[in-house]
């Protein structure tokens, strides 16, 4: 009886290591490592000289330089070639006059793809849906966002995780629903007794023991 | 290769790559710095200069080879 080997790739979760990836792009063949240092927001998009896609990526090169000033490198994947790639933003550079100023990853094997689970096989067997990684400038994931081919990404709720991400790192605490920055954020919930005790005199905004909020 | 043309000649982030390099810079990150490119497209584009025999890479750092030297006379 023959012997049908099925390869399991476990997809990416947050708090866990990015995968590794070699890829060539329209800036050249860059490695995940590439990156390391900055934060990297990884998004793919079904196919180059497609209307949403368009608007998207002119809206992803318009926030291109809050993302910078965030720490925060773009990165764009579709199974289309560089000459395809190429030839799409030299497009929307002579029709909108937004340049494309981030590189784009020419995913034609799919290594990527598969490796980071874009492909949604209920949305399309051949291309990749429209996801959002956002990986700390320690390579890990922090944030998976997938949307479905027909609805276009929203930049300010991008910039804002990116925001929440990097308080929450800078300060130690969380961020509540509708969080944008120099709002209250949410102060951990105590562990013990003691803490609930001691948290409610400490001059914090409570609605309870477990839910304090705080300016920073 | 985005730092090397097909006709071997070096573009215009290559060449800044290989100034920096030429005027004494090392490390990925001063070299970002002195030519204005991100840091993942130096270094990137530095493995490209290394693998074309324009610099040598020792550990994290690099230096222009001869062969660099006389493409940014």
């Amino acid at each position: 009886m023959e012997e049908i080997k099925e390869q399991v790739i476990s997809l990416p979760r947050l708090g866990e290591p990015a995968p590794a990836f070699e890829a060539v792009t329209t800036h050249g063949m860059l490695k995940l490592e590439d990156f390391k240092g900055s934060w990297l927001v990884l998004f793919s998009h079904p196919a180059d000289f497609t209307p949403v896609c368009t608007t998207e990526f002119i809206a992803f090169a318009e926030i291109h330089p809050e993302l910078q000033k965030r720490g925060v490198e773009l990165l764009g994947l579709s199974v289309d070639s560089v000459s395809s790639h190429i030839a799409w933003t030299r497009n929307v550079e002579e029709k909108t006059g937004v340049k494309i100023p981030f590189p784009i990853i020419a995913d034609l094997s799919k290594d990527v793809s598969t490796a980071y689970g874009m492909i949604h096989p209920g949305q399309s067997k051949t291309e990749t849906v429209r996801c959002v990684f956002i990986i700390d400038d320690k390579q890990v994931i922090r944030t998976i966002l997938y949307y479905p081919l027909t609805t276009g990404r929203n930049m300010q709720e991008i910039l804002r995780i990116i925001d929440a991400l990097q308080t929450t790192d800078a300060n130690a605490v969380a961020t509540p629903a509708n969080w944008k920055p120099g709002d209250m954020v949410v102060v951990p919930p105590p562990n013990t007794q003691e803490m609930a005790e001691e948290r409610v005199k400490q001059g914090y905004e409570c609605v309870d023991w477990y839910l304090c909020k705080k300016k920073l | 290769m985005s730092c090397i043309s097909p006709e071997g000649k070096p573009t215009e982030s290559g060449s800044k790559m290989l100034h920096a390099l030429k005027s004494g810079l090392s490390s990925p990150e001063e070299i970002a710095k002195d030519a204005g490119l991100p840091l993942f497209r130096v270094r990137s584009g530095l493995r490209e200069l290394a693998q074309a025999d324009l610099a040598n890479q020792k550990n994290d750092s690099y230096e222009i080879t001869e062969k660099g030297k006389e493409l940014v006379k």
